[in-house]
This record gives C-alpha cells, sequence and structure tokens, in this order.
C-alpha cells in the first residue's frame, strides 16, 4: 500500500518510529480543516499561519516525546490544539472577536454568483448581510455548532469533541440553531429569497 | 432560506496554509530530537 492511503494511526507509529515523510502526509491530509478552523476564528492570515505553525509544533514535540495517547483520533486531538492556542491568542489579545466578517474576508460573501445581475447582487448582499447579523443573535453554543457545521463542514461527532458535549446535545443544538433562526427571521419579517 | 443554507459554496473554499509553514514545520521535525531522562525532557535542535 502506498503510504499516502495509510491510516492516521499508522502514520502515526511510522512517524515516531522515525520515518519523517509520514507527518509531511499527515499535515497535507488535514491542512484544509485545521487550517479552516484556525481561520474561523482568527480572520488574519498572518496569524493563523502562527498558530497553524504553533499547533504542529506542539503535535511534533508530543509525537517525538512519546506522549501521544493513542485512544482518541488525531484530527480532533489537532484541533484542540488549535483551539486552545487560538483562546491563548485573544487572552493575550485582550479582546475577543466576534464580528466574523472583515474586509479580507467574508463567509457570506462565497454565495455570490457572477451571473448576477447588479440588482440581485444588491438583494444577495443584503441577504448575506441580514444572515450574518441573524446568526450573531443566537446563543453561543448553538452559533458555534452552526459555524462549525455549515462553514467548516465538521461532522457532529468532530464538533461534539471539539465542544465536549454528546453527538445528541449537539444536534439538538444545530436543530435549537435552526428554529431560533427562523423566529428571529419571522419576528423580523426578513425576507431571505432571491 | 434552507436553499441559502445548503449551499456547498460555504465550505468549499479550501484555506490552507503558506508553503513556507509546512516547509518550516518538516524541517523542525526533522532537526528535532527529544531525550527523556528521567522526569526530565531534554530537546535538541540539530544544524
Amino acid at each position: 500500500m502506498a503510504i499516502n492511503e495509510l491510516s492516521d494511526a499508522v502514520l502515526i507509529r511510522k512517524y515516531i518510529q522515525g520515518e519523517e515523510s509520514a507527518l509531511g502526509i499527515l499535515i497535507v491530509r488535514h491542512q484544509s480543516k485545521i487550517y479552516g478552523f484556525i481561520y474561523s476564528k482568527i480572520k488574519d492570515k498572518d496569524l493563523c499561519d502562527d498558530v497553524f505553525q504553533d499547533t504542529f509544533i506542539k503535535v511534533i514535540k508530543t509525537l517525538k516525546s512519546n506522549s501521544y495517547n493513542e485512544e482518541g483520533k488525531f484530527v480532533p486531538w489537532v484541533m484542540r490544539i488549535a483551539h486552545n492556542l487560538v483562546i491563548d491568542h485573544f487572552r493575550k489579545s485582550k479582546k475577543m472577536r466576534f464580528q466574523r466578517d472583515t474586509d479580507e474576508y467574508s463567509v457570506f460573501s462565497l454565495l455570490s454568483d457572477s451571473s448576477l445581475n447588479a440588482e440581485n447582487q444588491i438583494i444577495l448582499d443584503q441577504i448575506e448581510l441580514d444572515l450574518s447579523i441573524i446568526i450573531e443573535e443566537l446563543p453561543q453554543d448553538q452559533r458555534e455548532v452552526l459555524v462549525m457545521r455549515m462553514h467548516q463542514d465538521l461532522s457532529f461527532k468532530e464538533i461534539a469533541d471539539l465542544t465536549g458535549v454528546s453527538i445528541n446535545t449537539a444536534l439538538g443544538r444545530m436543530r435549537y440553531a435552526i428554529i431560533n433562526l427562523r423566529k428571529i427571521i419571522a419576528k423580523n419579517n426578513i425576507v431571505l429569497t432571491n | 432560506m434552507a436553499k441559502l443554507y445548503s449551499q456547498k459554496k460555504l465550505a468549499s473554499q479550501k484555506m490552507l496554509p503558506k508553503k513556507e509553514t509546512i516547509s518550516f514545520l518538516l524541517h523542525y521535525s526533522k532537526a528535532l530530537s527529544i531525550i527523556k531522562a528521567g522526569k526530565f525532557s531534554f530537546e535538541f535542535i540539530a544544524n
């Protein structure tokens, strides 16, 4: 079997045994998910690269010192390290940024379609703005699950691991997030159609 | 609204770290060795 087809657990074992190329495969395999997770919290590419780098430095040190516990899965473990480093970053900067859109990047701008005419584009922009405001109105736990599921494409198992709750709780939060979004939309007579 | 949510474009944009970052990590990994002696752990970075 080619080395890049091996499971994470096998690659980790090989890396611990001294096969350096296994680390490269693990990083390339999971870089998008982990970097996307960090970027969803810190909207700054340079800072994200720093956190990503620090995350894997911790991973490397843990693996090389034989302190890795194979009971857990690799990605949720790396995500937890990244999550803790993101929290450290915000603690250091003494401010928690709740504004998720910046000039550089807006998750909702990804909805735009180049074939839209100017009028539809304006309508779409308004919908995106409304939706981003509405999502900010949700309770923290529900917003967290919704953003992880919709923007970061994490599975409910991964969300449950990261937030320290059961899968059923994560599913319940997602359900309530959507119910609450509908309530807010109905209450404010917002029209989210194009 | 359900239609807006279901658009996979939301998660389809791949966010990737810089190549330099990955290159640094791979070089760092190659250079690093950790030796445990009792309750102490020593890190060595090879030049």
